[in-house]
């Protein structure tokens, strides 16, 4: 089987235009993490003030080709051999106005948005994954599947949402966001702040086509269903371990040899105490655990990626960063929850996420 | 690797290798209670589902009444789907609902993987999940995604397919892929997806 390298990254966030710009930020303790008051009910976010629509596409477009231009930019990617994934959960759902069906605007379809962003990338070939809030893991397991089969050399993987008076409304009924910025894994955590990103990995099956300063590979990844509900988290995390057990027989590696894991930490009561079990069940309770909505909020779509080009980052300069938002422990089992800016020699990381529909995955990276 | 069974729901109109059922009804609603009392599966739960996710739970229900899965453990059985509207049909009424009161109970399905889940709920299915969003059934994805699936990791069988609603209209094609051999057993190659989609 082709082993599937990372050659490229690019990232947007209200914290930088760049990845470095991101990292650099993170490091500092910045947060994206705002009040907004643009409804009756004020809430916190991270929102890209600057981001906005133009005649050609919408604010959601226009942010997948910020992510992906840089990268598109720096390399050659033969259309025939190149795939775009756009992972995404609401694409432009801020065109949906109550309308009859008639008159639904065509790139409400999330395919139609994909190759729309795609074509002005010069690149033919899209796939949308589309799998709430697993989707930017499940975007890069898709890649690295459908390049191990050979059909394409390349996949240019963007993960991406935005905010929109439809997706603020949702979460407000559900009474899932908090009124004060998030807590992940934290005692008095009470739920999330919804985010606006976008992020692009390049995979590849060719790196020597790409220079670049360190090798990162994806290695083993796992995925499973909860079965138990659509909208909560399992009771017990024996799912998200079974999917993070996978990840760990397919990269043929032990649970010590894990260095660092981005968790997925919403700063709901049920998702956090789910993954603290599921650490536990898997054997990484000891392991150094980051999450990183406190500084992005959640990203949606754009979430497993942003959060993966981040732990790659502290890889690379062989750090951890602090879990923003976290100071009083509080899931029912130990973690070690980073906190602060630390030197910690890296060589593999694991990422998870889990999301509504009952979906978990886990993916390990590691770098030669 | 073989395709073991499919089940067609279009037009008010069931299709599987057995037989083909046809239960028009003045409208989709209509249509998806008159299939559920047909089948009787007495699972209350039905009633709560928005339109995409009760279909494609009917279509897993005929499929899987007849192969059945039972067999498997949880983990080792896989579901990877696919359509062209994601959520759609439920984001209009979502946002219809923002306009007095926004309804959490819709919300919840403004996902296109939220079917999926449902499946998983209804047949205990633990193994993985994929959704994707394409203009139309592309039956050579879906042979290469689903050939990955059956020779990595733990699964053994495959609930593969389509499951499209915007409106009144929907599209179901669900059909299962297993490493032994019962049934059809079709090649699992696109050409033979791409024929029992297309009859």
């Amino acid at each position: 089987m082709k082993t599937v390298w990372v050659v490229g990254d690019s990232m947007i966030s209200p914290l930088g235009e760049t990845t470095a710009a991101n990292y650099q930020n993170v490091r500092a303790g910045k947060s994206g993490i705002t009040k907004v008051e643009l409804t009756e009910l004020p809430f916190y976010a991270s929102t890209i003030a600057n981001l906005q629509a133009t005649t050609t596409n919408t604010r959601f477009e226009n942010l997948v080709l910020q992510a992906a231009q840089p990268i598109v930019i720096q390399t050659t990617l033969p259309p025939d051999k190149t795939l775009f994934i756009l992972s995404t959960t609401k694409g432009n759902i801020e065109l949906l106005k109550s309308e009859p069906i008639i008159g639904l605007h065509p790139r409400l379809a999330l395919h139609a948005a994909a190759s729309h962003v795609a074509q002005q990338l010069g690149l033919k070939n899209s796939l949308v994954v589309s799998n709430a809030c697993i989707s930017g893991v499940l975007a890069l397991i898709t890649a690295k599947r459908l390049l191990q089969n050979g059909e394409y050399d390349h996949a240019l993987v963007v993960g991406a949402d935005v905010l929109s008076p439809f997706i603020v409304s949702g979460f407000q009924c559900l009474q899932a966001m908090s009124s004060e910025p998030c807590k992940p894994f934290d005692k008095d955590r009470s739920g999330i702040n919804l985010g606006e990103g976008a992020a692009a990995l390049l995979l590849t099956t060719t790196p020597e086509s790409f220079p670049t300063s360190h090798k990162i590979k994806l290695t083993g990844f796992g995925l499973s269903n909860d079965a138990n509900h659509i909208s909560g988290p399992s009771r017990t995390g024996e799912e998200l371990a079974s999917a993070i057990a996978q990840a760990f027989t397919q990269a043929k590696l032990t649970t010590e040899q894990i260095d660092v894991i981005s968790g997925h930490g919403t700063a709901t009561l049920f998702n956090d105490e789910m993954e603290a079990k599921a650490l536990t069940l898997a054997g990484l309770n000891q392991t150094p655990l980051t999450g990183l909505k406190g500084y992005f909020g959640h990203t949606l779509g754009a979430a497993g990626v942003i959060e993966t080009i981040m732990a790659m980052q502290g890889m690379l300069q062989n750090e951890t960063v602090d879990t923003k938002g976290y100071t009083a422990h509080g899931v029912s089992v130990p973690l070690n929850i980073t906190q602060g800016v630390k030197s910690q020699s890296q060589k593999r990381i694991l990422k998870t996420a889990s999301g509504f529909g009952g979906c978990n995955a886990a993916l390990i990276l590691e770098q030669e | 690797m073989t395709i073991t069974s499919y089940c067609i729901i279009r037009n008010q109109q069931v299709l599987t290798p057995n037989e083909t059922l046809s239960l028009t009804q003045p409208s989709f609603d209509d249509f998806l209670t008159a299939l559920y009392d047909r089948l009787q599966p007495n699972y209350p739960r039905f009633y709560k589902m928005d339109n995409q996710s009760k279909l494609g739970f009917l279509a897993a229900e005929i499929l899987l009444k007849e192969y059945s899965i039972q067999s498997y453990k949880p983990e080792t059985v896989s579901v990877v789907l696919s359509n062209a509207n994601a959520s759609l049909d439920t984001d209009i009424r979502f946002e219809a609902s923002t306009q007095t009161v926004a309804s959490p109970s819709l919300f919840v399905y403004t996902l296109a993987n939220i079917v999926m889940g449902e499946i998983c709920i209804r047949h205990s299915i633990k193994g993985e999940n994929a959704f994707f969003v394409a203009p139309e059934f592309n039956a050579r994805l879906m042979t290469s995604y689903s050939h990955q699936v059956l020779n990595q990791n733990k699964t053994e069988v495959c609930l593969a397919g389509w499951v499209d609603v915007l409106g009144g209209q929907h599209n179901v094609f669900l059909y299962l892929v297993e490493n032994r051999e019962r049934g059809l057993a079709l090649p699992h190659t696109a050409t033979e997806l791409e024929k029992l989609y297309r009859q």
